[in-house]
């Protein structure tokens, strides 16, 4: 076993955490503010290859493994978690699944313009009648002649009004015996005709990013956009999961920490009694937790992130990274708030957007009952992962970097 | 054109730097690329987009120094050098003469590009006494190269002096210094960073460069820590910004400031 992290992985991390701290901080919180997504954001990091940053080489990534996605999403949340979204979505939820499920056709066409960060890419799964319930869900896809026309909703899509492709997926066979099989997966050209967007307003958190919904009527999507075979979309949406919520808790994790380091800064500077609190047993307790919480939380992504480089199936082993670092995050920013006392309280000071960030991510990739659903189920047997079609695949230095 | 970029690594800016048992202590801050050599390598970049050619990083120090050389080498330069069995030592004109030698050794050198100062001895003498050794001219505090020939041989440089700006000719090679006016310096780039990870770098000894120290000259006899200043802080106030003017005036002048 080796818990180094390489040079490379350092050096990204490196790189990243200047990226937020020089070019970020000092914006974050107006834009938090106004509700509005930054419009240098996407296209600074296109610019600094982020957004390819563990695609192959050959389809116009940086080639780093899925360990450096995760410590680059811990490096962003831990600014804000906004743009760690951002890599949730473009990369987790929509890159990767081409890079697993994606014919070469596909790839060359959507996954080489994404992970160069030409176009930007986003994830519609979840309705405004359905969330947790996947296969429930009522938009359509028919088959006319080579094109497939979809109808419907999709509601809570981050990125929506930003992305120029999404990955969607949609009732293709109500009939279908089993549930299961009854959606496909499509990638969907935004400014395809019939496709509108809007964005939500009055969120309570991630307000400097972009989440909406995107309707489509009588859209027409060529059958060669198709991700995977008919029927198979509800296998490749929770394949997908296993990316997204990868990235999730790899960025709570970063949450965890702008959490404890604003608190152990704040129990420096501020006196009461007489002493700094921070030699305070009840503060030092609120510290204690957080320092628990994030190294929990890290080393259960990076297990995750190993298992993935191996070429390992993590749904459980995601799903648990995901569950906790969320869950821990909510508390550490609400504890962190309790630290700073009623400045705490106030936009002043991050933590408080801290806490809002934080909620977010309890609810979507997973809702953390569904974690416990699924972790129990593991546990009592009641739970097994098939194996997968195409997995997705082992990290493999020489293919990934090689130029080809 | 070939250009030689000087590399320190220094206590990262945020360390406390104190004196304990009469030794110069940064606890367990981490060392990083000296601040101001960043800005020498974006100069040296920037120079080799416009005029072609390749930047080769440097650093003579011990052992960890590699660790600013890969930083370097992130950030874009094509290869980079160690020359190590050498002691820092607060003498920069030793320094001085090993990074002339290394200059010598590497060769057909057209630029050696210093930051303006390295933030731990702060003496931003080290790239003059280099261009003292190579017998070349020394271009200070430059923050900008209007103009280079390569073939010709010539440079015209800006300077940033308190007056204002200087414009000044020279000839080719030289050495210059870097202010921060030159440019903001770029982040390694991801691939810069696989490049570094991976790279080899040559270390060079003493013997290798075929010198032998000079004497030390400069001894640091002793070195303590500034006495500790009582600061106190008052707002000085008053109904209009006349008043608070003519009451700020007045205390400088009892505290016999002005
Ligand atoms: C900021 C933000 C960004 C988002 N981005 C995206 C995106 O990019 N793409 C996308 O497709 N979706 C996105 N979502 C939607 C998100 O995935 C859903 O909100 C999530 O799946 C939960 O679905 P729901 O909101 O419909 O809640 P529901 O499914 O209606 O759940 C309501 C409550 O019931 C509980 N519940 C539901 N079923 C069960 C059960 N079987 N047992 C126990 N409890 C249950 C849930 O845990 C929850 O507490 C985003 C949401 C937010 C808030
Ligand atoms: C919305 C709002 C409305 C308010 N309205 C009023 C009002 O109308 N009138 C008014 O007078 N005030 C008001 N307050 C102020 C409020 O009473 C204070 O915020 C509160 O007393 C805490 O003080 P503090 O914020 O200075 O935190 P601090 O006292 O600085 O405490 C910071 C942290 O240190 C901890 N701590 C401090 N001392 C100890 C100790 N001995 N042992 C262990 N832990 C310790 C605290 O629990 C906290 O976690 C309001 C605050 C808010 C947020």
């Amino acid at each position: 076993m080796d818990f180094n992290l390489s040079e490379e992985h350092l050096g990204v991390q490196k790189m990243v955490r200047e990226f937020t701290q020089k070019e970020i901080a000092p914006v974050i919180k107006e834009y938090d503010r106004k509700q509005e997504m930054p419009s240098f954001i996407l296209p600074r990091m296109a610019e600094l290859g982020i957004l390819g940053i563990n695609i192959p080489v050959r389809y116009g990534g940086q080639g780093f493994d899925y360990i450096t996605l995760g410590l680059v999403c811990e490096e962003l949340e831990a600014m804000d978690s906004t743009l760690r979204v951002i890599m949730s979505v473009h990369m987790g939820l929509n890159s990767m699944a081409i890079l697993q499920w994606g014919t070469e056709e596909q790839k060359q066409k959507f996954l080489v313009p994404q992970a160069k960060g030409e176009k930007v890419a986003c994830f519609g799964l979840t309705e405004p009648g359905v969330g947790t319930d996947v296969a429930g869900m009522s938009s359509t896809a028919k088959k006319d002649g080579d094109d497939w026309v979809l109808n419907g909703e999709k509601m809570w899509i981050s990125l929506a009004t930003k992305a120029d492709h999404a990955l969607v997926v949609m009732l293709t066979n109500p009939d279908a015996k089993d549930s299961h099989d009854r959606l496909t997966a499509f990638i969907v050209e935004m400014d395809s005709k019939g496709v509108t967007t809007g964005d939500i307003h009055g969120k309570l958190g991630v307000r400097a990013g972009s989440t909406g919904w995107i309707a489509f009527q009588d859209v027409r999507v060529p059958d060669a956009n198709r991700l995977g075979e008919e029927g198979e979309g509800f296998r490749i949406a929770m394949s997908c999961l296993d990316n997204g919520r990868y990235t999730v808790g790899a960025g709570a994790t970063g949450l965890i920490r702008a959490s404890l380091d604003a608190s152990v800064n704040y129990a420096h500077q501020r006196e009461a009694f007489g002493r700094e609190i921070g030699k305070f047993q009840l503060v030092q307790q609120k510290i204690a937790y957080m320092v628990q919480s994030y190294e929990m939380a890290r080393l259960l992504y990076l297990r995750a992130g190993w298992m993935k480089n191996q070429g390992v199936r993590n749904t459980r082993e995601t799903s648990i990274a995901k569950w906790f670092a969320t869950d821990a995050s909510f508390q550490a920013a609400s504890e962190a708030i309790q630290v700073h006392g009623a400045y705490g309280y106030s936009d002043e000071y991050d933590v408080e957007r801290y806490l809002r960030n934080s909620k977010g991510a309890v609810i979507y990739e997973g809702t953390s009952e569904v974690h416990q659903l699924m972790q129990a189920g593991y546990a009592l047997g009641y739970r097994k992962d098939g194996p997968l079609r195409k997995e997705l695949p082992a990290y493999d230095a020489e293919f990934w970097q090689e130029e080809k | 054109m070939k250009i030689v970029v000087r590399i320190k690594l220094v206590p990262d800016t945020a360390a406390k730097v104190v004196v304990e048992d009469g030794q110069v202590t940064w606890g367990d801050a981490p060392l990083v690329i000296n601040p101001w050599d960043e800005f020498a390598v974006e100069a040296a970049l920037q120079l080799t987009e416009q005029h072609g050619g390749e930047v080769i990083a440097l650093s003579v120090g011990e052992e960890s120094s590699r660790e600013a050389l890969k930083h370097a080498l992130a950030m874009g330069c094509n290869e980079a050098i160690l020359v190590s069995d050498y002691v820092i030592d607060p003498d920069t004109q030793r320094t001085a003469k090993v990074l002339a030698a290394a200059v010598e050794k590497i060769g057909d050198v057209d630029l050696v590009i210093f930051g303006k100062q390295s933030i731990d001895g702060d003496n931003a003498v080290t790239g003059t006494q280099t261009a003292r050794n190579l017998g070349w001219p020394s271009l200070t505090l430059v923050s900008a190269v209007p103009a280079l020939d390569v073939d010709a041989k010539t440079i015209r440089i800006e300077r940033a002096v308190e007056e204002g700006r200087q414009v000044v000719d020279g000839v080719l090679p030289a050495v210059l210094s870097i202010v921060k006016d030159y440019g903001e310096p770029r982040y390694p780039s991801f691939i810069g960073i696989r490049k570094a990870s991976k790279a080899e770098i040559p270390v060079w000894s003493l013997e290798d460069l075929g010198i032998e120290l000079p004497n030390v000259v400069v001894s640091w006899s002793e070195i303590m820590n500034p006495p500790q200043r009582e600061v106190t802080n008052e707002i000085v106030q008053g109904d209009s910004v006349e008043e608070t003017a003519a009451a700020l005036a007045d205390k400088l002048f009892a505290e016999k400031v002005l």
